[in-house]
């Protein structure tokens, strides 16, 4: 029982970080139509800099801070090179140029900071276990980032829904040639999309950091994550992208966690070990494919165009 | 009519007679390692040319393409493995399981269009490809070394190198023949027709569905016979063989050579091997021109050049390298 409410934490703390990767994903896809495979880069870069600043200042937040930014300023100047010919191609045109991105963001990185990884190590305040509910006890910095997770999709709710460039955003979403007719700077909204997009993504990944390991490609199969969390949510739709997060995250550590021994008592032990990890994973897919099936435009379609 | 001679037609042309004199330069030189390389070239255009007929001329954009790859060499090692070194058992079997899993995501992918179908033939091979990560009995994530190729007794060897290279060469050209001859009947001119306007085509009778789900198996077993070759060239199987990247790479090679045509492909996966291989060297070449000495450090990072370029190929070249040389007509 314990052990449940331990993994189920864990879930949700998985689902936040996909969230924050889906969140960025979910708005370039439903604002400017773009697939974005290179999204995991900037989870990448994101941890690379808040590393790299962490180590500078000798300061866990301070680091981050300067982190998100370098963050948010290397995804606009990518917006502006590589990501705005894109805009209007085809979808195949967005693989294959984003797929270009990634490639060279890795060799970047690799360039940059070298091949060997980084970690980041925690501030010693952090590294507490707090008492969640009588005689369960998890990690501080865990419960932090679902509280800093949560808060930033509060602030991004209300950023889309309740302020003048979140209107336009949305406008945007629906109709984009009305919006720019009407006078709105629209190449700057979508690089301030991109942007937002970047830091969120970055943020994902900086935070990510001190529980894994800052590595070339880290972002790349948790990205091809947050494309499932997109689609079974609905694209476009940041709500859907926050049910979806969670839901993916509860899968798969739980999935993880009990599988194995699921599959134990069907076959060896060593079956296991090795099969629980594949299932779970398996059964994320094919939770998306059931989702695409049944209802192609996923849980929470954003409102038709 | 137009000219024979035309500048595509010359390069495919010369592209056929330096593939058939591969082993020939070889064996000449003793270099073995282009054999190797262009062994591996021919194999993936297999692959791209199958993948070129659902995505160039059936508008089905599948990003799990390597899937059948990991099909087609897991049946493979895992007979091997379990002491059935038969080609007469092994390559029927991958062929038919590839063609019934492309079958099963066919099916349930092409209710679904546009970025849904590249992203649910992409969840699709994903789940390959955790699978054969858990399959620790044959190698789990590190792999699985295959002791032995396929055994055909009697009738052909596939130890000898150049004979595997040149049975490759051929089912290369046999597979550019199939889809060629595909694309050019009936069935290829429904699947053409359903990819420009889907609607229109089932208005006029014909149930587009069955049509594109066929095309999607045959491109499936296709690819699959690729993974099969694969298998038997480096003799090893690893789920890398199916790493979402690699699906990737399948799709840089058909639009880099050119969606419109059968032999685009093969000229794409020519391409990107070879620049691969060479982007090192030429790195090396120019830092020798501009500082009079090679910096070998600098010839480690040929990919920060293949990226962005693949987005200008993206962005300025669309057709390929195909229509730059102006094709005339599909063929």
């Amino acid at each position: 029982m314990l052990y449940l409410i331990e993994q189920c934490l864990n879930g949700i703390q998985l689902g936040m970080l996909l969230f924050l990767l889906a969140a960025g994903l979910t708005l370039i896809f439903g604002i400017m139509d773009l697939v974005n495979l290179a999204h995991g880069s900037l989870y990448m870069l994101g941890a690379y800099f808040a590393a790299t600043f962490i180590a500078l200042t000798d300061s866990f937040l301070i680091g981050l801070g300067l982190g998100l930014i370098a963050t948010l300023v290397a995804g606009m100047v990518m917006e502006v090179i590589a990501i705005r010919p894109l805009y209007g191609r085809d979808h195949l045109d967005h693989v294959l140029g984003t797929f270009g991105l990634l490639i060279f963001f890795n060799e970047l990185v690799r360039l940059i900071w070298g091949p060997e990884g980084r970690t980041i190590s925690l501030p010693s305040e952090m590294l507490t276990a707090v008492q969640v509910l009588p005689g369960i006890y998890y990690p501080l910095y865990r419960l932090i980032i679902i509280g800093a997770t949560l808060a930033v999709a509060l602030l991004l709710y209300v950023l889309v829904m309740r302020t003048r460039i979140g209107m336009l955003i949305r406008a945007g979403a629906s109709n984009r040639e009305m919006v720019g007719a009407l006078g709105v700077n629209i190449k700057l909204l979508y690089t301030l999309v991109f942007g937002l997009g970047a830091a969120l993504a970055g943020f994902a990944g900086m935070i990510q950091a001190p529980i894994s390991f800052v590595q070339i490609g880290m972002g790349e199969n948790i990205l091809i994550l947050a494309f499932v969390v997109i689609i079974i949510g609905g694209i476009g739709s940041i709500r859907g992208a926050f049910v979806a997060a969670v839901i993916v995250g509860l899968i798969d550590t739980i999935g993880r966690a009990f599988l194995p021994d699921v599959v134990r008592m069907f076959l060896s032990y060593s079956a296991g070990s090795s099969l629980g990890p594949a299932l779970s994973s398996m059964l994320i897919y094919t939770l998306m494919a059931a989702i695409l099936v049944f209802r192609p435009e996923g849980l929470f379609p954003a409102s038709s165009k | 009519m137009t000219a024979w001679l035309t500048p595509r037609n010359a390069l495919v042309a010369g592209l056929l007679v330096m593939l058939a004199l591969i082993p020939v330069y070889s064996a000449v030189t003793g270099n073995t390692f282009m054999m190797t390389l262009f062994t591996r070239i021919v194999i993936l255009a297999i692959a791209a040319v199958s993948l070129n007929l659902i995505m160039g001329f059936g508008g089905m954009v599948s990003f799990g393409h390597a899937a059948y790859l990991g099909i087609g060499g897991y049946v493979v090692g895992i007979l091997a493995k379990e002491g059935i070194n038969s080609g007469f058992l092994q390559w029927p079997l991958a062929l038919v399981l590839s063609g019934l899993f492309a079958l099963g995501v066919g099916a349930l992918s092409l209710r679904t269009r546009g970025v849904y179908f590249i992203m649910i033939t992409l969840a699709f091979a994903q789940v390959v490809y955790y699978i054969a990560n858990g399959l620790d009995r044959y190698g789990g994530d590190d792999g699985l070394t295959i002791q032995k190729r396929s055994e055909f007794i009697g009738f052909m060897d596939l130890s000898n190198r150049t004979f595997f290279y040149y049975l490759c060469l051929v089912l290369l050209l046999a597979t550019v023949y199939l889809v060629w001859r595909m694309v050019n009947s009936r069935f290829g001119q429904v699947i053409q027709g359903a990819r420009s306007n889907e609607r229109r085509m089932r208005a006029i009778g014909f149930p587009t569905f069955r049509y594109k789900l066929t095309c999607f198996v045959i491109a499936g077993v296709l690819c699959g016979l690729s993974g099969v070759l694969l298998a038997n060239h480096t003799n090893f199987i690893s789920p890398a063989l199916m790493h979402w990247t690699r699906s990737g790479d399948l799709i840089v090679m058909a639009v880099l050579g050119g969606m419109g045509s059968v032999f685009g492909p093969v000229i794409g996966a020519i391409a990107l091997l070879v620049l691969e291989e060479a982007l090192p060297h030429l790195i090396g070449f120019v830092t020798h021109v501009f500082t009079g000495k090679e910096i070998a450090a600098a010839k480690e990072y040929w990919q920060l050049i293949l990226g962005p370029m693949m987005l200008l190929i993206v962005l300025y070249a669309r057709g390929g390298i195909d229509s730059m040389l102006g094709r005339s007509g599909r063929g």
